[in-house]
């Protein structure tokens, strides 16, 4: 089965690109393959895993599910994004990466997740962290580590 | 054998239902794309025409319609779980979205992608049927409002024709003291698929029930109301020893549940039953 | 200068995993690479006759590969060579490679798959172990006379204990990326691995060349578990034959569903137990029978058995133990290594076994353990006597001490209500995991490492060991740095890289700390005492190394295993020393049964664990967290069901673990009673964890409903099955 390309714009870590795609081409594969940006990683292909965790306008989705026609217009945040450096030194410091294959994924849903609690005026909680960050599986870590480097990143902001 | 794919993105509704207006059994709607992106990649869905309606922004929109609610069929779970207004009038709706895969999915998963779709397991379709819910269908050749009840027709089947396009949800008012639970055992405790889900509401009079309303998920070919449960148990007392026979007897008459990759038949009427008893329990109880 | 050992130092290679930008094999995408991929077999056991070519495909589009184009032997090099790269005519597992295709992209590759058909002719299938006559295996350990004390014995307990199989689910699903040969005929391949020398010696044995030819590179690997110690030689090999015969590079890298459908598995599990206790709770007697699947064949399963067999008898003194195991081949997908290798299957029918005795004699289920748990100067079933870093008695204190369990009235009468749908029960486990290779088989490997010196007066190790989020590298850096006296940062790693590292041995067994670790030490000795004896030693590490650089000295230093003295192990009657040293741990679980659903919560999950020295304590602690987390998956949650050979399961969607709310919150608490053999006091820590949550899981069940579940895993179908066998009142 092929599609016709389409050109798409959208932003991506605040640059404008354009593509020429397939529009259900998945998201994934356009930023893996077309743009070159391999740290969004796939663990399983269909929206289970969350290792291909993106944001689109601030949210977080499984980049293997979002057709790319779907975010023209839209700014996409990868974990090559600035910004993420807190998050990522609670990771490095509290032990939250073993092999590393869902980090990316984990690190883009705890930010989206620290941004929403700053916005609402909410402190995260253990509970509440465990809850959004049901959607990213991990197999090496048991979570204890990855929840505690989530609660340590809040701890850090400026 | 390698197919074209046509890929049509309207920008509104009109154009939504012109690109709809020739479409054969093999035109699919692609919403969030949760359950179609999936089947495409796996190579269970081979569409010819995919019409993607994410842009049309007339099928946005949480509003009150005449007390109740009128929720456009791009809501998605997160905005479900956002709304104030969900939340006064249909909290059970809200509860049903936070059980819905985890958050990437809530981000992207709709009500109308939920109905299209019509999986038996789907989590907020059997809400829908016990609030007594409908659908509103638009085609270039009209609109018209149909039950969820009688629009979810059999295994992934529905009333929608090919050409018309899910627009919109309406939730009657809740009648006066309605009392409303969800109740999902899913193989984990989150990001899975429903073994058995459980919508209940229903209505006491003094010591006596008044109503009783109930849909389940993942017992049967298709959503299911629970009927029984009315014969039961309106206009009795729903004392525990009333609370099991009528669980048993629906739980016999209702479902129809069968064995596959994520539960036995044997489990799920026996959860079902035991549910439909606990879950009825626990709002007899509940005050207010 | 700081202490590295017992500190925290970040992981050398981090930053690349925070950021992304560690290159997994998928990320590895050489200019003109062509897909791998491969026709499989539809059925378990079959002649194959041919293939059918659709001929509305044009097969010049793809290059394919079939047994006769294999240069070498068309044979996995293991264990046995049974297992062919590619059947060529009798196929005996769904999922048998029998020809290779490569293509230039996504879609013809599809395409070219449901073009070429298979023709086979079905021949009758086993898939039920205790049916299959063809044992790959068989051992017996034999210690006093089990039988005469059972015969004579006045209280017999018997149990039949059993497990299903169990998938490592790495979130990274296996691939490698190979080149084409060059003149010379020699070939690289990057991939994820653990053991990137059992992958050279494949690809030499398959291609037909030196092993010096094949070169194997380690990609950033997203978790193996043992998943990826077997099955890569396969992987690896496909990939070669295809870029050889396509002239380019060709990446295989499985999706999901593949890597579901054919990669090696854990071998369920039949194990029965006969034990005679006296009145108060000593073991007289133990006679266990372990029979194991192996699937379709060899591959590990004979190493398999014998760990299984050897932890048979449990963490536990007894002058009398029978021990007999076979694992034998059915038509199932071949199973192969995960985390635990039969230790876990056979550690959860001895745990559950205890718990039946101590309910059967009334006895406290910790009261039991404590009667009977192996202590210093004690042997095991094999004879062994531990002389030392027996833990034992540690953990049992700690987990006590943290939880007060031999206070609780475990299975004891307990005040209900019938409006409690929730029940609360803890339950207990108590296990040891010998680290290291059986017997001689360190001897027989003689894993080597190396420390190179740098002109900077910084170190190099070089060492085969794989990181993939163990800890490998940060305990390597921590190891070096105190045994030199350098900084941490001062010490670098040369990439996984055959052509850059000496065979140190594969990174399973819990053996890299112990073993490759106390390598290291002595590498890093070495280098230390020629520092000395050419320059002497007057200021830093650094400094002393850059003058003794400067001065022509000898840099490299390597060293090569040898076992503890006094250590001897009688491989044909299975006495002796199996291990150098064991790990003891003891896990408290504590569970919320919902008695409607028999829905399992674990609220709460505590292990006391014997490492010897925890080199790197937030390191063993996520070590433990996270082999516990997949031992809860393994007790009530995983579930894997094979049906006419072909696992159902065969999506993310539907072969289930653990999420984040499915996981309790952990408490780790490190024992540390060292092991003169070991680096620093260390032993092995990777795959303790696996092998007593499962027990513990399924004791605290009990306690909560009285089910006594012999079955893993308890899922909620098998406990309502079982609660409303024993409450007939309930049935619809």
């Amino acid at each position: 089965m092929s599609a016709e390309d389409v050109e798409l714009s959208f932003s991506v870590n605040g640059e404008p690109r354009r593509v020429a795609v397939p529009a259900l081409a998945r998201l994934l594969d356009v930023l893996r393959d077309e743009l070159g940006l391999k740290g969004t990683k796939e663990g399983c292909g269909e929206g289970e895993c969350g290792a291909c965790t993106v944001l689109v306008d601030g949210e977080a989705l499984n980049s293997c599910l979002v057709p790319v026609c779907q975010v023209e217009g839209c700014e996409v945040t990868t974990i090559e994004a600035t910004g993420f450096e807190r998050v990522q030194a609670a990771f490095l410091e509290e032990g939250g990466a073993q092999c590393g294959i869902c980090t990316p994924g984990m690190i883009v849903t705890t930010r989206a997740w620290l941004e929403g609690c700053a916005r609402r005026g909410e402190a995260p909680t253990l509970e509440a962290a465990r809850r959004a960050l049901a959607g990213n599986l991990c197999r090496c870590t048991g979570y204890g580590k990855i929840l505690a480097s989530a609660l340590a990143a809040w701890g850090r902001r400026p | 054998m390698p197919r074209t794919l046509h890929v049509e993105r309207p920008r509104d509704l009109d154009a939504a239902l012109a690109a709809l207006a020739g479409a054969s059994e093999r035109t699919r709607v692609l919403a969030g794309g949760t359950d179609l992106m999936v089947e495409l990649a796996s190579g269970r869905a081979a569409p010819d025409r995919v019409v993607d309606v994410w842009k049309v922004d007339e099928l946005r929109g949480i509003a009150d319609e005449d007390g109740g609610l009128r929720l456009g069929a791009l809501t998605t779970c997160k905005e479900l779980l956002a709304s104030e207004l969900v939340r006064a009038r249909a909290d059970v709706l809200a509860a049903a979205a936070l059980e819905v895969g985890a958050e990437q999915i809530q981000n992207r998963a709709t009500l109308g992608g939920n109905l299209g779709t019509a999986s038996p397991a789907a989590d907020l379709n059997p809400v829908l049927v016990a609030l007594g819910a409908s659908v509103r269908l638009a085609s270039a050749r009209g609109v018209r409002d149909v039950p969820v009840e009688r629009f979810l027709l059999g295994y992934r089947r529905t009333e929608r024709a090919p050409d018309e396009l899910i627009c919109s949800v309406a939730i009657p008012p809740r009648p006066s003291g309605e009392r409303r639970a969800f109740r999902k055992v899913g193989t984990r405790r989150a990001q899975s698929i429903s073994k058995v889900v459980v919508a209940l509401a229903v209505v006491l009079d003094g010591e006596r029930v008044a109503s009783v309303r109930g849909a389940a998920g993942s017992v049967a070919p298709q959503i299911v109301p629970l009927p029984t449960l009315a014969r039961e148990l309106v206009g009795k007392v729903p004392g525990d020893e009333l609370l099991e026979r009528a669980s048993r007897a629906c739980a016999r008459e209702d479902a129809a549940p069968i064995d596959d990759v994520r539960s036995t038949a044997r489990y799920r009427r026996h959860a079902l039953q035991r549910v439909l008893r606990s879950v009825l329990a626990e709002l007899r109880d509940r005050s207010g | 200068m700081a202490q590295a050992i017992g500190g925290a130092l970040l992981r050398p290679e981090g930053q690349g995993k925070v950021t992304g930008r560690a290159r997994f094999v998928a990320d590895l995408v050489p200019e003109g690479a062509w897909l791998g991929g491969c026709v499989r077999s539809p059925v378990a056991h079959g002649r194959l006759t041919g293939f059918d070519f659709d001929p509305d495909f044009d097969l010049e589009r793809v290059v394919l590969v079939g047994p006769e184009d294999v240069p070498g032997a068309n044979a996995v090099a293991m264990i046995e060579l049974d297992q062919p790269l590619l059947a060529a005519s009798e196929v005996r597992h769904v999922g048998e490679p029998l020809l290779l295709v490569a293509a230039p992209d996504r879609a013809t590759l599809a395409a070219a798959l449901c073009a070429i058909r298979p023709r086979i002719e079905a021949l009758p299938a086993t898939f039920d172990m205790q049916a299959s006559g063809e044992v790959f295996k068989e051992i017996l350990i034999e210690k006093g006379d089990a039988r005469a004390v059972l015969a004579g014995a006045e209280r017999v307990f018997e149990g039949t204990y059993r497990t299903d199989t169990q998938e490592q689910m790495y979130i990274e699903p296996q691939g490698f990326v190979a080149f084409p040969p060059a003149p010379d005929g020699s070939v690289r391949v990057d991939g994820s691995l653990q053991c990137p020398f059992y992958v050279q010696k494949a690809l030499a044995h398959a291609l037909g060349i030196a092993p010096e030819r094949a070169r194997v590179v380690q990609a950033a690997t997203g978790g193996g578990f043992g998943g990826k110690e077997d099955y890569p030689s396969v992987l690896a090999c496909h990939a070669a034959l295809l870029a050889r015969a396509a002239g380019r590079p060709v990446s295989f890298v499985f999706e999901r569903h593949e890597d579901l459908a054919v990669t090696p598995k854990r071998h369920p599990s039949r194990v029965r137990h006969r034990t005679a206790a006296s009145a108060t709770g000593e073991l007289l007697a133990m006679e266990v029978d372990v029979l194991l699947d192996g699937g379709a064949y060899t591959t590990l399963s004979p190493v398999v058995l014998s760990r299984a067999c050897i932890h048979a008898a449990g963490a536990y003194r007894c002058a009398n133990v029978r021990i007999h195991g076979r694992v034998v081949r059915t038509n199932h997908v071949p199973y192969g290594a995960f985390r635990g290798f039969g230790a876990p299957q056979t550690c959860f029918a001895v745990e559950r076994q205890m718990d039946r005795i101590a309910r059967g004699l009334g006895i406290h289920p910790v009261e039991l353990r404590r009667r009977n748990m192996l202590r210093v100067g004690d042997r095991t079933a094999t004879g062994q006597r531990l002389a030392e870093s027996v833990g034992s008695e540690e953990v049992l204190a700690r987990a006590l001490a943290k939880t007060r369990f031999d206070e609780h009235d475990w299975c004891g009468p307990r005040p209900r209500t019938s409006s409690d749908r929730k029940r609360r029960g803890v339950g207990f486990s108590f296990f040891f995991h010998g680290a290291g290779f059986t017997g001689s088989g360190e001897e027989l490997l003689k894993g080597e490492i190396a420390v190179e010196l740098l002109a900077s007066g910084q170190v190099l190790v070089r060492s085969a060991s794989a990181e993939f989020g163990q800890g490998t590298l940060t305990m390597f850096r921590a190891v070096a740095a105190d045994a030199l006296g350098c900084e941490p940062e001062d010490v670098l790693f040369a990439d996984t890289d055959t052509a850059e590292v000496p065979d140190s041995g594969p990174t399973v067994a819990s053996r890299t700390s112990m073993i490759v670790g106390g390598c290291l030490v002595k590498a890093c000795r070495e280098l230390l005492a020629r520092i000395e004896a050419r320059v002497g030693r007057r200021a830093s590490f650094g400094a002393d190394a850059r003058r003794f650089f400067a001065a022509g000295g000898d840099p490299l230093a390597t060293a090569t295993y040898a076992s503890p003295p006094g250590l001897a192990w009688d491989e044909a009657r299975y006495r002796g020393d199996a291990y150098p040293a064991y790990g003891f741990a003891a896990d408290v679980a504590e569970v919320e049964v919902d008695l409607d659903t028999f829905e399992v919560r674990v609220a709460r999950f505590l292990s006391a664990v014997d490492v010897g020295r925890a080199l790197q304590p937030q390191m063993v602690a996520g070590q433990v967290e996270g082999g516990s987390l997949q031992a809860i998956g393994f007790a009530h949650l995983e579930v894997v069901t094979a049906h006419e050979g072909r696992f159902l399961e065969d999506r993310m969607s539907t072969c289930i673990i653990p999420s984040s709310l499915d996981a309790p919150p952990f408490e780790v608490e490190l024992v540390e009673v060292p092991f003169s053999g070991g680096p620093f006091g260390a032993k092995g820590v990777g795959e303790l964890p696996m092998d007593g949550g499962a027990p513990a899981v399924l004791s605290a069940i009990e306690d909560a409903t009285g089910l006594h579940m012999e079955h893993l895993p308890a899922t909620p179908e098998r406990l309502m099955d079982a609660w409303l066998c024993a409450h007939p009142e309930e049935e619809l």
